[in-house]
């Protein structure tokens, strides 16, 4: 019992990461219909400026976010002012296609530079260091750190949503595109700053992902999928939703991997296929006023 | 001495694809003068405001504002500029509650006249419901945030279109009712309507479109009835 107990606790936190994984989806299509293909490779490529900084610096992987946090918001803006812009429209298929070719060339750029080697972030003692919760329980301490980091990640959107003038921006932009530029926004440069939050997100979720497992170019595509299925399942449009999303997730995952190692990610999509047979919505869709 | 002239528009041709929607239209606003807009469907009203608005590109010195051509700004420029639009259908943020719609009208900051509390003033009942979703509001009251959106970033030229469409008589009189309370603040305004009667009644000059050019213009109260339905439906 107890060691069930364990399981799911271990799923939960590792669900923590994969709403990060999502939330900047979320966030993006959100904003701008737009579905970034590219997403997972991003995340890889957070991991990477990651692990340039850190052994450039000889700082601490945490320590290393006040450097690629800022500079991943950097490329999100250059990205979508130099590129994405240009391929929104009515037609859904343009991003799709040309994020999709981004993810290739990310992909291929890593390859070309850092090989094809499995590489980690090294973050110390904390990396062995757990909480004994008394009965057999046990939470890592950096999964935890990470749990915590995504509650607060999503609070944080959350809030710049609902309560800020950027969050209103965003939210009349998504709206009604046209009607925003009578009021003085500049959709570019909205949703290149939407972008830029996505890829801040997307940073701290790299640099949790590199401490946590081993990494490659290659990994990206299977992060997009987690981040897919999480944002689906919480319902579009729904940030806590998506941490929930997130969560299932992660339990099932943990789940299938006790009853047989190589039922991890089939016992994570069997989760999605469920939900998404029950409830096609999501858990937690976005009310529509 | 004649007011200053706040819009001048010179010449404008507008194309939608390979269609051409205006050809040639000049027309002027004085700093503080309501000028109405009026014509069937397909005249050509809409696309002329959209131009101004800088939602369609035209001539750079096809629209002069202020001095300044603007033909080719585009819209959200225009905006900081001093020019605001209460669009056709109202457009309302629909995600967004009142009170937001309002913010994010006034999100650029022009100094002016006009505030979240004046504009509760003016429009009381939106005062008791700005923090619903602008969607729950009947559609005068939606109207009403629709000024309010587009007077919350202190323009000096509003240009409404068709304020009156899809709304009963009583609502369309009593919103009309307010607009000299809007012009004393000393903007200009561009009505667009195909209520002649409210249009006539408001402005102090007219222009009747028609099929993209300008079929007839003059002092509100110097045009005769035969003058407009001729210049109306082009008999």
């Amino acid at each position: 019992m107890m060691e069930w107990l364990n399981i799911i606790l271990q799923g939960v936190l590792v669900g923590g990461l994969y709403a990060m994984f999502a939330a900047g989806l979320s966030l993006i299509f959100g904003v701008m219909r737009l579905v970034n293909i590219a997403h997972g490779d991003l995340i890889v490529l957070a991991a990477y400026v990651a692990l340039v900084v850190t052994t450039g610096l000889g700082i601490n992987p945490l320590v290393s976010l006040l450097v690629v946090v800022p500079l991943m918001a950097l490329i999100g803006y250059a990205l979508q002012r130099g590129i994405l812009n240009q391929t929104l429209g009515p037609d859904l298929l343009p991003p799709l296609l040309v994020t999709f070719g981004l993810s290739v060339i990310i992909q291929n750029g890593l390859l070309e530079l850092f090989t094809a080697d499995s590489r980690k972030l090294q973050a110390g003692a904390i990396e062995v260091s757990s909480i004994n919760l008394g009965g057999g329980l046990a939470i890592g301490t950096l999964p935890l750190i990470q749990f915590i980091v995504a509650i607060a990640v999503i609070a944080a959107l959350q809030l710049i949503f609902y309560r800020t003038a950027l969050g209103r921006a965003f939210r009349a932009t998504s709206d009604e595109p046209a009607v925003a530029q009578l009021v003085g926004l500049d959709n570019r440069h909205v949703f290149a700053l939407a972008m830029a939050l996505s890829l801040a997100v997307v940073a701290i979720a790299g640099v949790f992902l590199a401490v946590r497992a081993n990494f490659d170019p290659a990994i990206g595509p299977a992060r997009l999928i987690f981040g897919f299925e999480a944002v689906i399942m919480g319902g579009l449009g729904s940030m806590w939703g998506t941490l929930a999303g997130g969560i299932i997730l992660g339990v099932a995952q943990a789940i299938g991997a006790q009853i047989d190692p190589g039922w991890q990610l089939l016992a994570g999509h069997i989760a999605f296929l469920i939900v998404l047979a029950i409830r096609p919505e999501g858990l937690f869709p976005k009310v529509q006023g | 001495m004649a007011p200053r002239e706040l819009l001048k528009v010179s010449n404008l041709d507008a194309h939608y694809g390979d269609f051409q929607a205006l050809f040639g239209v000049s027309l002027s606003v004085a700093a503080g003068q309501v000028v109405a807009v009026i014509g069937a469907n397909g005249a050509g009203k809409s696309t002329l405001l959209r131009s101004i608005a800088g939602l369609m590109p035209a001539r750079p010195d096809a629209i002069v504002f202020d001095g300044a051509p603007i033909g080719d700004t585009p819209a959200y420029r225009v905006v900081a500029r001093g020019v605001a639009v209460v669009p056709e259908g109202r457009r309302l943020f629909p995600s967004l509650s009142v009170e937001e719609n309002l913010l994010v009208g006034g999100q650029l900051g022009r100094p002016g006249p006009w505030t979240l509390q004046r504009v509760y003033d003016l429009f009381p009942v939106l005062a008791e419901r700005r923090n619903q979703p602008a969607p729950s509001l009947s559609g005068g009251q939606q109207q009403m945030v629709a000024i309010g959106r587009a007077l919350m970033s202190n323009p000096k030229l509003l240009l409404c279109d068709e304020i009156s469409l899809g709304l009963a008589p009583i609502v369309v009189r009593d919103i009309y009712a307010r607009l000299p309370a809007i012009v004393a603040e000393g903007l200009s305004l561009v009505i667009v309507e195909q209520d002649i009667v409210q249009a006539l009644h408001a402005a102090s000059h007219v222009y009747c479109l028609q099929e993209g050019r300008v079929a007839l213009s003059g002092a509100a109260g110097s045009l005769t009835r035969q003058a407009i339905s001729a210049a109306y439906f082009g008999m």
